[in-house]
C-alpha cells in the first residue's frame, strides 16, 4: 500500500484552510486505495498532522524529497512524540505557505543547505507531542479519569492499567475542542523508539514500481508538450526562426517565441523534439559572443594578486610571516561545474485569464510562486504550486529561471503546456557553480607546524543575487565557509576577491556550498605543510585539531578504520581531508592505486562522520555514499568550458559522470553523539576532491592542485 | 507493425506495452520513450539524456534491455515491450523489486525504473553476475545521488534468491 495519499486531498485541503488563508494548496502525491469519507473533517491541530476519523494519518512535510531522506526523517520526528508508528502514516506535499512551512533556520519555505533535519527536530517534535497531550485529554475527559492515568500507542489512547482503548481517530472530534499546549515537555533521547534507528524510506515503494511522480510526470488534462531552444550565448536574444519546418511535424501545433527562447508545442514531447530539431533559428549572440575560456581564466589569475575584502584576521598574519619565513604558497584551481540532475529541467505551467498553476519539483517554494506570479502579472494568491518529488536537486533547483521560462511561454498556449529541456539545455543553462581559485599562504614553525595562515578566496558571490542576507561588507560568507581552516593556528587572514562570472552566465548553490569550495584548498594546503615539515599528514592533522574534538574524533574513527597505521605497497597510497560543514563534521580517506603510466583507481573511500544525533542511520550511510559519488565525478570529470559566450558541452559524453563502475567502496562510520542533529546532505562531498590528490601525492609524490584530476600531470617523483 | 489507417490516411503503430494492446498515430521516428510516456501515459520510463548515455530511459523490447529515448517507435511496433510498471510480473524482477525495497537502495528516485530494467535483464541473462558483469552491463545507467554500492549489493542479493 503506498504511504501516499490522495484520496482525501479536498478534505485534507479543507481542514488546512481553517488556520491559513492559503491558495496554494497542498498537492498529495501518490495514492491510497481506501477512500476516506466525504464528510469527514480531519483533526488538524497544527500545519503537520492531519488525522482523519478512520485510516492513516497524514503528515505535511515542510522540506521536499529530493533523494536525502528528509520525508522519512521528518516523519520519524512527527512519529516519535505522536506515538504512531511508521506504517500508519501517509505524507503530502506542502503547499507554498512560508508562514506556516517556512524552515524555522532560514525564514523561508526552502530546502537545501542541510538545514531540514536540523530546521525540523524541534519543531515536528513538538507539533507531535503538542498533538498526543491533546487526543489524551479527550481520551481523559470522555472516560471521566485523570490524563496521567492514560498513554499513547500505535495510534491508539490507553489506559494504563486499565481495559479502555481509542484509536486516534475516534478521539478526534473531543481532541479539536481541547486546548493547544504551548509548552510541551519531550521525550529524552534516551527512549527515543522511532528516531535513530534504521528505517526504510517511506518513498522506496513508489519508486521502486514507476509510480512515484516527479515534476516531469504531471499530466494535467488538456496538457501539451513543448521542446525548448533557449539562445546559447549568455544574454543572447532570438532574432528571427522559420517556423514552417516545425509546423510540418506530425504532431506540431504551435511554435512560440519569446525573447531568449523558441519553444516548439506538440501532443508529444517526441514531436516537439522532432519540430525544434527541424528548425534554423537565427540567434542574436549578443555583446557575450567573444567570451572564451582562456580569458576567463586569464581574469581569475589576475584576481589572485589583486584588491580583495578582508574577512578574517587573528593574530598578525604579516609578523609572523616575516619572523618564520619561508612562505610558502600554492595556488588551487576549481573548474565550472553543472548540477546535471537525473531529471533535467522541466515546468508545466497552466495560465488563464485570472490564475495560473504550476507544476514543477522545487526546492524553493515562495519563489517559484512569486516567479510566475511575476511573469503573469497576477496577484500571488491566484498562483497555485503543485510541488512534487525532485529527481534531483543539489542546489539547482534552488534557482526558478525554468519555471519563469516556463510561465511565459505558456502564456502563449491555450490549456496548460509541459516545457521539457533537453540535457543539452539543462547543461548548458545551469546555474553553474563557477570558477573558484584559492591562493593559501603559510610558514611554519621550528616544530614544523603552520605559525600563519593566508587563504585567498578568489571567485563569484552567489549569495549577492541569491540571498543577500548572507553577505558582510561585500564579502560573500558562503563562498569563505571554512576558508580559515579549522586547524589551531595562531596567526589567521582569509580575504575575498570577487570575481563574477560573464553577464548572462547564472552561477548558483552547489552541493556541499561554500565548503565544497573551501575544503579542497585547505585540505591541499594543510597536507602540502606536513609534506614540507616531514610529518604524517595524520599526526599533523591530529596536533592541529585538539580544539575541534568533534573533528579530532572523526578523523581518528576513520583513521581506525581505514588501518592508516598499516603499509601500502609500491604504487598505493592513502589521502586525508576533514570537513565541517552545516553542523556535521567528517573525515575521508581515500587509497588509491595509481599504475606506472600514471592512471590511477580509487581503491576505496572510508568516511567517518559525527552528524550529532541520528535520525536515520541508514539515511546517514545513504547520503554519505551519495555525498562521495557526487564529489568523486567532480573530482574526475567535472569541468564546463566557455567559448563565444556559450557553453561548450551538452551531455553526458562531453561532460561526463561517474558511473557504478568508478566507483569503490565506500564505508561510512558514525561517531555516536547526542549532540544536536547535523546536516548530512552536503558534508559527503567536499572531502573527495582532495582526499584523492593528497591520496595521489602520497603513491607518487605528485601534487595535483587543479581539479578535475588530470591524469597526464600525474608523475612518480 | 503497422495497423490500419487512420482519419488522415497515416498508418498507426500498434505497440504492445505490458500485455497492453495501444494504436498510437505518430511519426515512426518518434522515440518509444515519449510514445510510452506522453501518449500512452506511463511514466514510469524516464527522460535523461536523448541519446542512450544515461539508462534513464530502459525498458524492455522482446526481453531485451533497449533505451527507448532512441528506439523508434516503428521498431518496436509488434514486439512485446515491458516498462517499470509491469516488471514485477516477471520472476527476475520482482526479485530485484525486493532486493531494492530491502536495502533502500532508491534516493531521488528518478534513475532507478532505469536501473531496475536493466538489472532484470541482467539478471535474467546471468543468474549469479558478478562484479564485473555488474560493472559491465549497470555502467551504462547514472545515479546522480550516487547509489551504485547499493545498486551492487541489491542485484547480489537479488541473485541469492
Amino acid at each position: 500500500m503506498s504511504i501516499f495519499d490522495r484520496t482525501n486531498l479536498s478534505v485534507s485541503r479543507r481542514g488546512f484552510l481553517i488556520g491559513a488563508s492559503l491558495t496554494g494548496a497542498g498537492l498529495v502525491i501518490g495514492f491510497r486505495p481506501q477512500p476516506v469519507a466525504a464528510q469527514a473533517q480531519p483533526f488538524a491541530p497544527n500545519a503537520f498532522i492531519r488525522i482523519p476519523p478512520e485510516g492513516k494519518i497524514s503528515l505535511v512535510m515542510p522540506a521536499v524529497e529530493m533523494g536525502q531522506g528528509i520525508y522519512t526523517a521528518v516523519a520519524m520526528m512527527l512519529a516519535e512524540e505522536l506515538e504512531v508508528d511508521l506504517d500508519q502514516v501517509v505524507l503530502e506535499h506542502a503547499p507554498a505557505d512560508p508562514k506556516q512551512y517556512a524552515n524555522p533556520l532560514l525564514g523561508d519555505q526552502i530546502t537545501g543547505g542541510s538545514f531540514s533535519v536540523r530546521g525540523a527536530y524541534e519543531q515536528m517534535r513538538k507539533s507531535g507531542a503538542a498533538t498526543r497531550i491533546m487526543l489524551i485529554g479527550a481520551a481523559a475527559r470522555e472516560w471521566g479519569v485523570s490524563p496521567d492515568a492514560l498513554k499513547a500507542e500505535a495510534g491508539h489512547v490507553v489506559e494504563t492499567g486499565g481495559s479502555r482503548k481509542a484509536a486516534y481517530g475516534s478521539l478526534i472530534a473531543a481532541a479539536a475542542s481541547e486546548p493547544v499546549p504551548q509548552d510541551v515537555p519531550l521525550k529524552p533521547a534516551s527512549s527515543y523508539k522511532v528516531i535513530g534507528k534504521p528505517a526504510h524510506r517511506l518513498d522506496s515503494p513508489e519508486k521502486v514500481n514507476g509510480t512515484a511522480k516527479f515534476g516531469i510526470d504531471a499530466r494535467p488534462d488538456g496538457v501539451s508538450y513543448a521542446a525548448i531552444a533557449i539562445c546559447p550565448h549568455f544574454n543572447g536574444k532570438l532574432r528571427a526562426v522559420d517556423e514552417k519546418p516545425a509546423m510540418a511535424v506530425k504532431g506540431v501545433s504551435q511554435v512560440v517565441r519569446i525573447d531568449e527562447a523558441v519553444a516548439v508545442v506538440a501532443n508529444n514531447t517526441g514531436a516537439a523534439r522532432k519540430g525544434l530539431a527541424a528548425l534554423s533559428i537565427d540567434w542574436d549572440p549578443g555583446p557575450s559572443a567573444a567570451i572564451a575560456q582562456a580569458e576567463l581564466e586569464r581574469l581569475m589569475d589576475a584576481a589572485i594578486d589583486g584588491k580583495a575584502l578582508p574577512h578574517i584576521n587573528e593574530g598578525d598574519v604579516m609578523k609572523a610571516e616575516a619572523d618564520n619565513g619561508p612562505v610558502h604558497e600554492f595556488i588551487y584551481r576549481m573548474p565550472i561545474l553543472t548540477h546535471s540532475a537525473m531529471e533535467p529541467m522541466n515546468c508545466t505551467v497552466h495560465v488563464r485569464p485570472d490564475s495560473c498553476e504550476v507544476w514543477v519539483g522545487t526546492q524553493i517554494m515562495s519563489r517559484a510562486r512569486q516567479a510566475a506570479a511575476d511573469v503573469t502579472g497576477l496577484p500571488l494568491e491566484k498562483v497555485v504550486v503543485h510541488n512534487h518529488l525532485l529527481g534531483g536537486g543539489f542546489g539547482r533547483r534552488l534557482d526558478v529561471d525554468g519555471i519563469t521560462l516556463a510561465t511565459k511561454i505558456a502564456k502563449q498556449v491555450q490549456g496548460p503546456v509541459k516545457v521539457t529541456w533537453s540535457r543539452e539545455e539543462d547543461i548548458r543553462h545551469d546555474c553553474y557553480r563557477y570558477l573558484n581559485y584559492s591562493r593559501v599562504t603559510a610558514t611554519l614553525g621550528a616544530d614544523g607546524l603552520p605559525v600563519s595562515w593566508r587563504h585567498r578566496v578568489i571567485g563569484p558571490s552567489v549569495m549577492a543575487r541569491w540571498f543577500p542576507g548572507f553577505t558582510k561588507d561585500g564579502v560573500d560568507l558562503d563562498q569563505m565557509a571554512g576558508a580559515e581552516s579549522p586547524y589551531g593556528i595562531p596567526n589567521k587572514q582569509a580575504d575575498f576577491a570577487r570575481q563574477e562570472a560573464p553577464d548572462g552566465m547564472l552561477t548558483g548553490n552547489w552541493r556541499g556550498v561554500g565548503a565544497t569550495r573551501n575544503i579542497p584548498p585547505v585540505e591541499c594546503g594543510i597536507d602540502e605543510l606536513a609534506g614540507i615539515a616531514g610529518v604524517d599528514p595524520l599526526e599533523y592533522r591530529r596536533k592541529l585539531l585538539s580544539n575541534k574534538p568533534r573533528l579530532l574524533g572523526a578523523l581518528n574513527l576513520a583513521a581506525e578504520k581505514a588501518g592508516w597505521s598499516t603499509a601500502l605497497p609500491k604504487g598505493k597510497g592513502r589521502g586525508i581531508a576533514v570537513a565541517e560543514d552545516f553542523g556535521s563534521f567528517a573525515a575521508m580517506i581515500a587509497e588509491v592505486t595509481v599504475g606506472d603510466d600514471g592512471k590511477f583507481k580509487t581503491d576505496r573511500i572510508i568516511c567517518a562522520v559525527d552528524c550529532g544525533l541520528v535520525i536515520n542511520p541508514d539515511t546517514v550511510e545513504a547520503q554519505i555514499q551519495s555525498g562521495v559519488v557526487y564529489g568523486l565525478s567532480a573530482a574526475l570529470y567535472g569541468r564546463i568550458t566557455v567559448a563565444n559566450g556559450a557553453v561548450v558541452e551538452g551531455n553526458f559524453d562531453d561532460a561526463p559522470v561517474a558511473r557504478i563502475n568508478e566507483t569503490p567502496p565506500i564505508e561510512v562510520f558514525i561517531v555516536p553523539s547526542t549532540e544536536a542533529p547535523g546536516g548530512i546532505g552536503e558534508v559527503g562531498t567536499p572531502g573527495v576532491a582532495p582526499a584523492l590528490t593528497n591520496a595521489i601525492f602520497a603513491a607518487t609524490g605528485t601534487r595535483l592542485r587543479t581539479w578535475p584530476i588530470n591524469q597526464n600531470e600525474i608523475r612518480r617523483v | 507493425m503497422q495497423g490500419t489507417a487512420s482519419a488522415d490516411g497515416v498508418m498507426p503503430y500498434d505497440l504492445s506495452v505490458n500485455g497492453t494492446k495501444h494504436a498510437v498515430d505518430v511519426d515512426g521516428d518518434i522515440p518509444l520513450l515519449w510514445v510510452l510516456r506522453d501518449t500512452i501515459g506511463l511514466t514510469g520510463t524516464k527522460f535523461g539524456c536523448g541519446i542512450a548515455m544515461c539508462g534513464a530511459c530502459t525498458v524492455h523490447v522482446d526481453g531485451q534491455a533497449v533505451r527507448s529515448c532512441v528506439t523508434p517507435v516503428s521498431e518496436a511496433a509488434g514486439k512485446p515491450i515491458t516498462t517499470i510498471e509491469a516488471i514485477g510480473d516477471t520472476p527476475e524482477g520482482k526479485r530485484i523489486q525486493q532486493a531494492w525495497l530491502d536495502i533502500d537502495v532508491v534516493q531521488c528516485g528518478y534513475c532507478q525504473s532505469g536501473q531496475i530494467m536493466s538489472a532484470t535483464a541482467l539478471l535474467a541473462a546471468n543468474s549469479q553476475p558478478t562484479d564485473a558483469d555488474i560493472d559491465a552491463v549497470m555502467a551504462g545507467n547514472i545515479c546522480r545521488c550516487g547509489t551504485y554500492p547499493r545498486i551492487r549489493a541489491a542485484i547480489k542479493q537479488a541473485a541469492r534468491g
